[in-house]
């Protein structure tokens, strides 16, 4: 990736227009899971779009979301020159299309560039715009060489390719596989952070003879630490990966005192907000840098956030904070079209959870499905059997999981 | 077999009015109602206390409706009606007026439409036009309405053959129909190649296909022969109209509009037949839909409509006179007074008034009214035959 000219004026970010009806979230819940979603009336079956209250045919309000088909037909295209919006005049021109699908419902699409031109077929894909809002992208029905290099790609998607990442604790198993995982997706610079130097780590030893990986010095628990190393590379920063954790298993009651629990929450929940204090500012202004703008920010924190493993009480508790600070960044870094990307995967094969049985989580695993929700774009991933079953629980029915997590 | 509507009883449309329009405006939508309304006064030759019905449409004049305007300017009606149908609005408001002076809830109705267009008027009204625009238009590009019908006129050239010197015949016509009009905000010539030539602005739509929006307003009185001949008022005759909203749901993408699925209705209440039919003013924000209209109201078959403009010639002397005042595409487009701007225009024709060229023997006009897109169509259509008084053509008090 060539060097930006740095004499030249820094676009300032903006995203494209995110007013959307409460309906309409709907395919930003679907869009950030990275699913293609539509309403489907359990009434008649018939589908919808745009998102609507009551369904199209037959009045019934028992609309409700599912996972479709996605294929289509091109009916026309065109090529906006002169949108309204400044993000659309930046991009100009825009590329857009309606499409009939197969379901049912007439769609207005942006159109991937290798999409031939009307009458053609194509598949539909529902993603995050830099707006955080869904976005529907239609693709060529088969993939094409390059398909992640095209500009509506790059928009939705955080990619690590020819990009700079910091790790913030890549002395773990989980790190090391995460900085492993981004330098195999070519990312141009890993910065892997690690703490307590005294403390020997065979995982950044072996990281050290990765030619993109550079180790720095970064202890979350510090202000000072934090600062530092912001002022140093956080104007470089493209990708953000808190991997730092802190976890001693155990019920609220194993302990007398607080002082482990205090640990977790000053790594866990203290840790990420002093990033946030840090990083958010030189992340947030280079969102529209060119090619390799700045693009995410990613939380490692634990399924257990949803709803308290009472066998990890504080863990737990310290990962939910984390997961509500986490939400805060998210809307904090919503205007400059930066995305927060949360990661909640059940136990993982590492010391803290060697007493639960499998299925268990590999570090190799968990980093690449981080790269891969990268690749897409997606915003809340739960990677993993356990973390998939979890979510679903407690989507179903949260207090059934609360009685089923206390056994 | 759904019964007929009833047929209009004596109604007629007089003081055709305009309150000329500007680019931009630093006034509110209610200044230049207001003025519409003094003119409609005016010109009738009435008192403020004699409008009993008032029918207003207005896409700049939030956060009041038609209800905050009558205390604005002291109105005290007895019929009211708010139409936020876009360029259909005349043409249901001039339906609403009808049968309320019919059936005598109203004696005189005013029909005003009129917006301001400040700097941003535009971006503004586009980014929060409808919900479905906002949920699933806006944020492909943010082109508005020209995004819109750039995607109707791909899909209409694509599968029915009109090409760009079809659309430009209209474009060119019609701009020279506004050449002699004092109130156009256009009239320097435009010739085929100028038009060809454009800036592109959402592929294939280019400059000249576009309505430039600014402010403005035009009204119209409606009530009963009796009443106009009291008032010794110029007027022309209702005699058919019909509206259709969301028509054709089912079609993938619009090609044609709701006119098609009432026509029939339109020419039986009228006793008249396509051919009869002398000029058309139709809603030109795109020659894409004037097309769609003269196929959907009969003058052709679905898409013949490129064959028909070839045929054919459309200025005032033509062989289909079209748009006689230069349509919206040469007099600007003053937000929801578009479909007024017909009106108004087929009214002039009638009683022998035009602002620019006469369309000779004028004796039935048809205005087609068409707005409001939505999401992905223009929802909103409807179609007016009116005639010369008495059926011939004749003069009266302005």
């Amino acid at each position: 990736m060539p060097r930006r000219n740095p004499l030249l004026a820094l676009d300032a970010p903006v995203v494209p227009p995110s007013a959307r009806s409460r309906a309409a979230q709907g395919l930003t819940a679907a869009a950030a899971l990275g699913v293609f979603a539509l309403q489907r009336c359990e009434n008649c079956g018939a589908v919808q779009y745009p998102p609507r209250d009551a369904c199209v045919e037959c009045l019934s309000a028992r609309l409700r979301w599912r996972a479709m088909e996605r294929g289509g037909e091109l009916l026309s295209e065109t090529l906006i020159r002169h949108g309204q919006e400044l993000y659309f005049r930046r991009r100009a021109p825009c590329r857009a299309g309606l499409v009939r699908l197969d379901v049912g419902p007439s769609t207005i699409v942006a159109l991937h560039r290798a999409c031939e031109g009307a009458p053609s077929r194509l598949r539909l894909r529902l993603a995050l715009d830099k707006a955080g809002q869904a976005l529907l992208i239609g693709l060529p029905e088969k993939d094409v060489p390059d398909m992640a290099d095209d500009p509506i790609i790059r928009e939705t998607t955080c990619a690590p390719r020819a990009r700079k990442a910091l790790i913030t604790d890549a002395k773990t198993r989980v790190g090391r596989a995460m900085a492993e995982a981004l330098v195999a997706a070519g990312a141009e610079i890993v910065w892997a952070g690690f703490a307590a130097p005294w403390k020997p780590s065979p995982h950044l030893e072996a990281l050290r003879a990765l030619g993109p990986v550079t180790p720095v010095p970064l202890d979350v628990t510090d202000e000072s630490s934090v600062r530092e190393l912001a002022g140093s590379i956080g104007g470089k920063v493209d990708i953000l990966i808190n991997t730092a954790e802190h976890h001693r298993p155990g019920t609220i009651a194993s302990r007398s005192g607080i002082e482990t629990a205090r640990a977790e929450m000053e790594v866990n929940y203290f840790g990420l907000l002093r990033l946030a204090q840090a990083f958010s500012a030189a992340l947030k202004a280079r969102a529209a840098d060119g090619e390799a703008s700045s693009t995410a920010w990613v939380n490692l924190l634990s399924a257990r956030a949803l709803s308290n493993d009472p066998a990890h009480g504080t863990f737990s508790a310290s990962m939910a904070a984390a997961f509500s600070l986490a939400q805060a960044l998210r809307a904090d870094l919503q205007a400059s079209g930066i995305r927060v990307l949360n990661v909640f995967p059940g136990p993982i094969e590492d010391e803290w959870n060697a007493l639960v049985p499998p299925p268990k989580l590999s570090p190799e695993a968990l980093a690449r499905t981080v790269v891969d929700a990268l690749e897409r774009g997606l915003e809340d991933v739960y990677p993993g059997e356990v973390a998939k079953d979890l979510i679903a629980r407690f989507l179903e029915n949260p207090k059934a999981l609360e009685r089923e997590l206390a056994g | 077999m759904r019964d007929a509507a009833r047929p209009y009883e004596d109604i007629v449309v007089a003081a055709p009015v305009t309150v000329p329009y500007t680019r931009h405006s630093i006034k509110s939508a209610h200044w230049f109602l207001a003025q519409a309304l003094a003119r409609l006064i005016g010109s009738a030759r009435i008192r403020k206390t004699d409008i009993d019905g008032l029918a207003v449409s207005s896409f700049t004049l939030s956060p009041d409706t038609a209800v905050g305007f009558t205390q604005h300017i002291g109105l005290s009606p007895r019929f009211l009606e708010h139409v936020p149908m876009g360029g259909a609005s005349a043409i249901v408001q001039l339906r609403r007026a009808a049968r309320a002076v019919e059936a005598g809830d109203a004696h005189i109705v005013a029909c005003i439409a009129g917006d301001t267009n400040h700097v941003d008027s535009f971006r503004l009204n586009a980014a929060s036009f409808s919900r479905f625009a906002r949920d699933a238009v806006y944020p492909y590009g943010s082109g508005g309405p020209n995004g819109s019908f750039a995607l109707l006129t791909a899909h209409y050239m694509r599968v029915f053959g009109a090409t760009p010197q079809d659309y430009g015949k209209l474009c060119v016509a019609q701009r020279q129909n506004a050449l002699t009009n004092p109130l156009a905000l256009f009239r320097k010539e435009l010739s085929l190649q100028e038009y060809l030539e454009a800036r592109p602005i959402a592929d294939p739509i280019r400059l000249f296909d576009c309505v430039m929006p600014c402010a403005g307003a035009d009204g119209f009185l409606v009530m009963r022969r009796a009443m106009a001949k009291k008032l010794d008022l110029a007027h022309a005759r209702l005699l058919a109209a019909i509206e259709r909203h969301n028509g054709y749901p089912d079609d993938p993408i619009q090609f044609r509009g709701g006119w098609a699925l009432d026509r029939a209705a339109l020419y039986d209440q009228a006793g008249v037949s396509p051919k009869d039919i002398d000029f058309l003013e139709a809603y030109d924000d795109y020659p894409v839909m004037t097309l769609m209209q003269i196929e959907d109201l009969g003058f052709c078959g679905k898409g013949e409509g490129p064959e028909f403009v070839r045929r054919h010639s459309f200025t005032t002397q033509g062989s289909f006179p079209l748009n006689t005042s230069g349509g919206q595409l040469s007099m600007g487009q003053a937000g929801a007074a578009g479909g007024h701007l017909g009106v108004v225009e087929a009214v002039r024709q009638l009683i022998g008034m035009p602002l620019g060229a006469q369309v000779e023997k004028a004796r039935l006009g048809l205005v087609s009214g068409f707005g409001m897109i939505n999401y992905d169509r223009g929802l909103c259509s409807g179609a007016a035959i009116l005639a010369a008084p008495g059926g011939r053509k004749k003069r009266g008090k302005r």
